[in-house]
């Protein structure tokens, strides 16, 4: 892994990495990778992916009636922003002019 | 009375004899647990009126003749990933330091509505990532039986408070082994159940298809009464399982003769020679007992690490997503656009740990990456699943340690990101594979330190692990 792609995921993970951190990094996840690849000694071209850890029951099981039920509300919603206003959170400028 | 020796039953008894109130069990304990806390740095912080709260609530109800509860007065400690309605839940980050959760975890309404007393929220390695719990942003925590030693992680805090005597039960979380490994390194009983068997609604999502809430006790049969309350099927978490939930406390008939176990070769071979000496006479003491003991294999066992790490750090970049300085307490000054304050408030705000979790999650994820990595473990996945599966064809329980080596120093290995990770090895195993497992304290080193023996059963089998537990420790574990 080179410095350059440790700053590309950086940006896609939208974590601002000091220069320091980078160099550390790409050490660091060079050799976690390294490890990884053992998986590339199995064979698992016959085996299905696991993408359900366990589900015991009908699929419509979490299904449930169509009724409104209480919700949190705006006021609970906003209380952690760290900035809010008008009933919306606020973030800086969006769109430039 | 001494806070350090209860037990849910002896509580109970106590409650309902008069001896004491549950006002002044809660009392005493939070005093107790405030003067003993600098010791440990094992609670991050108390909650006394919530906690006084429930107390009045069970011994008004004791005065009306009511069932007060089957957990009536029990002074519980929670992890602090496990959101609790008006009380800080900081996940151990910067970035949640003063965030006040706007309801609870189900997990939370059930224990309070048993009568549980909340005394307050446990340290932990942030956002539950780490096995030795120095990744907190609050300072790590001391083992209480060797203060120089880490207490194991993520959940150090909720091990660390049983084992001091400042709480009788509390809750931890388990992703890959952060209930088992501290209840391990601390000397305590920790339980992992079933995934699914404990609603998720409220904890902090890590790693979704991961993520367990379990408990901690000085007991095999606390820990199995706590499970009892907070399992069951929720309406707010699709993954909850609609099985009965048995009264597993009920279920410690210590009948173990004939029951066939399992010792993984595959788990013996990296283990220090003290750990490996102790597993050893543990699984003599379950010969004692009667159980039929036999070697299995669990050969994809050397896969695992490579596995759990490529699923748990993609499933912990999508679900750490949401910390981005807006909704949630902490945004970094100076920032003109929205990007670039996305990026400060999460550079600034997570500490190293998660940061290379984030990292490597995405990287696995990224664009052209995603059949080598994501898919290829979700396959491993399946082929560790299916070991446990067929063993569990030959036998009703697995027995194996639960960590190579006991506690290790403070700062020992927090420079060596891998080594940490290879360290999971025998626990990942069982949360890959979404069954129930815990640790059952395993006698001590010549130095003093604790070991569990960890026993793993099949899908919604947690009665016979108790069971065993149960019998192991009746018969005094390895100073049989």
């Amino acid at each position: 892994m080179t410095e350059e792609e440790v700053r590309y995921v950086a940006d896609l993970a939208n974590l601002k990495l000091t220069d320091t951190e980078v160099s550390r990094m790409r050490a660091e996840l060079d050799e976690i990778l390294a490890h990884i690849d053992k998986l590339n000694e199995i064979d698992t071209t016959s085996i299905q992916a696991m993408a359900q850890v366990l589900y015991q029951a009908e699929d419509t099981a979490t299904l449930r009636e169509d009724r409104e039920l209480p919700c949190l509300g705006q006021k609970a919603a906003l209380e952690n922003a760290p900035l809010a206003g008008a009933g919306y959170f606020k973030v800086p400028k969006i769109i430039e002019r | 009375m001494d806070i350090a020796t209860l037990h849910i039953d002896s509580i109970r008894e106590g409650l309902l004899a008069r001896r004491f109130s549950a006002v002044e069990l809660t009392s005493e304990a939070l005093r107790f647990a405030e003067a003993e806390n600098p010791k440990t740095n094992a609670y991050l912080h108390f909650s006394p009126e919530r906690a006084l709260g429930t107390a009045r609530r069970v011994d008004e109800a004791i005065a009306r003749g009511e069932d007060p509860g089957a957990l009536a007065g029990v002074p519980v400690a929670v992890k602090d990933v496990i959101v609790t309605k008006g009380l800080r839940t900081t996940c151990g980050s910067r970035l949640l330091a003063n965030y006040i959760p706007p309801y609870d975890a189900t997990a939370i309404a059930r224990l309070e509505a048993a009568g549980g007393v909340i005394l307050g929220k446990t340290n932990c390695d942030e956002f539950a990532m780490g096995s030795s719990n120095e990744n907190s942003a609050f300072g790590p925590v001391r083992n209480p039986v060797a203060p120089d030693r880490v207490p194991g992680g993520s959940s150090g805090g909720s091990a660390a408070v049983v084992a001091q005597g400042t709480a009788v039960v509390s809750l931890g979380s388990d992703t890959g082994g952060s209930i088992r490994q501290p209840a391990s390194f601390c000397g305590v009983v920790g339980v992992t159940p079933t995934y699914g068997r404990v609603s998720r609604y409220g904890l902090t999502a890590f790693a979704s298809s991961l993520d367990h809430i379990g408990p901690f006790g000085r007991s095999v049969r606390d820990a199995a009464r706590v499970l009892s309350v907070i399992a069951g099927r929720d309406p707010m978490d699709a993954t909850s399982a609609d099985a009965p939930v048995p009264d597993y406390a009920s279920l410690l008939d210590r009948k173990v003769k004939g029951l066939k176990l399992g010792v993984p070769r595959e788990y013996l071979k990296d283990l220090t020679s003290e750990t490996g000496d102790l597993i050893a006479r543990g699984v003599e003491t379950l010969r004692k007992l009667g159980c039929d003991v036999r070697e299995i294999s669990l050969p994809s066992t050397d896969y695992a690490v490579a596995c759990y790490y490529i699923i748990a750090t993609a499933e912990a970049s999508s679900n750490l997503a949401r910390y981005d300085g807006v909704r949630y307490t902490f945004r970094n000054t100076g920032s003109d656009t929205l990007i670039d304050m996305y990026r400060g408030t999460r550079g600034e705000g997570f500490g190293a740990e998660c940061k290379r979790r984030i990292m490597l999650g995405t990287y696995v994820l990224s664009a052209g990456y995603y059949d080598a990595y994501y898919l290829k473990a979700q396959k491993v996945r399946a082929l560790i699943a299916a070991d446990f599966t067929r063993a569990f064809s030959e036998v009703d329980a697995i027995v194996a340690p639960v960590s190579p080596f006991p506690a290790f120093k403070l700062g020992e290995k927090i420079d060596d990101p891998l080594a940490m990770y290879l360290s999971d090895i025998y626990t990942i195993t069982g949360d890959l594979a979404g069954i129930p497992c815990m640790s059952v304290p395993c006698g001590r080193t010549a130095g003093g330190l604790p070991v569990g023996l960890q026993i793993l059963a099949k899908h919604f089998n947690e009665p016979t692990m108790f069971r065993l537990a149960d019998a192991f420790e009746a018969a005094g574990g390895v100073d049989a």
